[in-house]
């Protein structure tokens, strides 16, 4: 088995809520990617992105209604049986009965699944030891998903899949959570997760994908991913000046700009020579430029971005329909 | 790029995991107060007070006693409630509470599922079965079954259908307390025409008719009748024949319609 071996590769994925007919809804709209062995690859998307539609068709909970999924080469949906025994899956939300205690929980769980570890290890692994004997329905809402993360885990799972695994966790508990995650790639585990917390796919993932109505607006290593977006800076002119008193823009290197009264944000791809270039010519000219502020080019700026882009396509539609 | 299609290393059974998931629905069934009352008590004591409306009815020319009508009852309603309406709040409050979502995420096939949630209360209403069974044969003198391999397939196959039917009740509801609303016309419709208070052979002809096709009246018909060896080879193949029927419409039904999730 070579590194760059793919255990789930997905190729122009669609799912579709509904019978195709009105009030149908496309969630997942030609989604392409891979993951290789040992990676943590994470989605990344607002709600409602599909994210978790994609996860759901990658565990083989539901068949696509385009497209093909295969996780270590085979179908996850018809060809279960091959599929199942190799992944350990981590819904958004439980599933567990309410009065089942967590013990009894995890039990359960390892009769129906193969090589389990021993129920106490997969719950020491998750801090849930102590509360064993505790009914369900009596853990907080970070318990119930450090006991879904218990019973992922289970199976010693060559796959795991991650759907918001930290939604609901206060800031320890998250930390333990990619501890483990950590942990758990290290041993060489393949990860792939959904997040919308810009700070856990940043500091997890190997590779990410940004989802957005059920497309993928950009993806690659996180390093990537932040190049292909833009750097900008803004600032305020003196009273007296105006942009075209700037040194020629396309010469500092700045792709666009925008005013807004006396606020100028210029942006580009090269962010050096553009902020050197405004400096030295706000140094030779004499003038203070006030609110400077310089920005390089980050994660949360691609997502924010591809988020605002999405609601401006959204506006449209709805004047569209309006009209 | 190489794709990896090793042998899968699955090491648990079939029978193992109906085992464990049977393990916890039996645990969860004795935390359910509600479930265990009308599993428990309801099959147990109608059937006497069932006893004294059945002394009424005319029973001569029909060859059968009151035992055999007491106890074809009794078994009607222990497969009623017992399996079929405790199943409909079972399968109805795993599927509210994502349990079902869950286990399919898991080894488990779909049909080991419906299976594994149904092994407790079906435990349960077969050993209420056989008490029912032995104390009909000694208190009301049924004496010992004519043909007992009819009795016994009678139950079995009800047993498959209720089983079948209460998974395919819980399509049309969205939570506990609606599926026990659409578990009430079977209850009714079984109570009233499959022969558990008045015997089809008193039906006017065309009434019942039309009430042997109803889906427990075969099992009725055939452990009143195998018990009492009224039942010709001809009735005792048309209440199979009509068993197997349901059955065969119920799980195909159960396979194309029923949700495994909540309605979003």
């Amino acid at each position: 088995m070579t590194s760059n071996e793919r255990v789930i590769d997905v190729t122009d994925l669609r799912r579709v809520y509904g019978d195709g007919t009105r009030g149908s809804f496309e969630a997942v709209r030609g989604v392409s990617f891979s993951v290789g062995r040992g990676e943590l690859f994470a989605l990344l998307g607002t709600n409602g992105a599909g994210k978790t539609s994609t996860v759901e068709l990658l565990e083989g909970l539901a068949a696509p209604a385009g497209g093909r999924v295969r996780v270590f080469g085979h179908d996850p949906y018809t060809e279960r049986d091959q599929v199942r025994p190799r992944i350990g899956v981590m819904l958004q939300e439980g599933g567990f009965p309410s009065e089942l205690a967590v013990a009894e929980t995890a039990r359960m769980w390892a009769g129906c699944t193969s090589g389990a570890r021993p129920v106490g290890e997969a719950l020491e692994m998750v801090g849930l030891g102590h509360r064993a004997k505790v009914r369900v329905k009596q853990l907080s809402g970070g318990e119930k998903r450090r006991l879904d993360l218990a019973l992922a885990l289970l199976g010693r799972p060559e796959v795991l899949f991650l759907d918001e695994p930290t939604t609901g966790l206060d800031a320890q508990g998250r930390q333990e959570t990619w501890e483990l995650v950590r942990r758990l790639r290290a041993d060489g585990t393949t990860v792939l997760l959904t997040t919308h917390y810009l700070e856990e796919a940043e500091s997890l993932a190997d590779r990410l994908a940004i989802l957005h109505e059920g497309r993928i607006a950009a993806e690659g290593r996180v390093d990537e991913v932040v190049a292909a977006q833009p750097s900008h800076i803004s600032f305020e002119l003196p009273d007296g000046y105006f942009v075209g008193d700037l040194p020629p823009l396309d010469r500092l290197g700045v792709s666009g700009h925008e005013v807004t009264g006396r606020t100028v944000r210029l942006r580009t791809d090269e962010l050096q020579r553009a902020a050197t270039g405004l400096l030295v010519w706000a140094r030779d000219t004499g003038v203070e430029l006030r609110r400077l502020d310089v920005r390089g080019a980050s994660l949360e700026e691609a997502f924010l971005r591809i988020a605002r882009d999405a609601q401006g396509t959204a506006d449209e539609r709805e004047k569209a329909m309006a009209v | 790029m190489s794709t990896a299609t090793t042998t899968i290393r699955s090491t648990t059974t079939s029978a193992g995991r109906l085992r464990a998931l049977g393990r916890a629905e039996l645990t969860l069934i004795g935390r359910s107060k509600g479930v265990l009352f009308t599993a428990l008590f309801v099959p147990l004591v109608l059937p006497f007070s069932i006893r004294a409306s059945t002394e009424q009815v005319d029973l001569d020319g029909t060859g059968l006693s009151i035992g055999s009508m007491v106890l074809a009852s009794s078994i009607g309603f222990s497969l009623l409630f017992a399996v079929y309406s405790a199943l409909v709040s079972v399968y109805a409050s795993r599927r509210e509470e994502l349990v079902l979502k869950r286990l399919r995420t898991g080894e488990l096939r779909d049909g080991e599922i419906l299976a594994g949630a149904a092994l407790p209360s079906v435990a349960l209403g077969l050993l209420q079965c056989v008490v029912l069974a032995v104390a009909c044969a000694v208190a009301l003198d049924a004496g010992a079954p004519d043909a007992p391999q009819l009795v016994v397939l009678g139950v079995l196959l009800g047993t498959v259908l209720c089983v079948a039917l209460a998974a395919l009740t819980t399509v049309w509801s969205r939570s506990v307390e609606s599926a026990q609303v659409a578990a009430m016309p079977l209850l009714l419709v079984t109570m009233l025409g499959s022969g558990a208070f008045v015997p089809l052979e008193v039906m006017p002809d065309r009434l019942a008719a039309v009430c042997e096709l109803l889906p427990l009246s075969p099992t009725i018909t055939l452990v009143r009748g195998g018990w009492a060896g009224t039942l010709s080879l001809g009735d005792a193949t048309q209440a199979l024949v009509t068993a197997v029927a349901w059955i065969v419409v119920a799980v195909f039904a159960v396979r194309r319609w029923f949700r495994w999730e909540p309605r979003h």
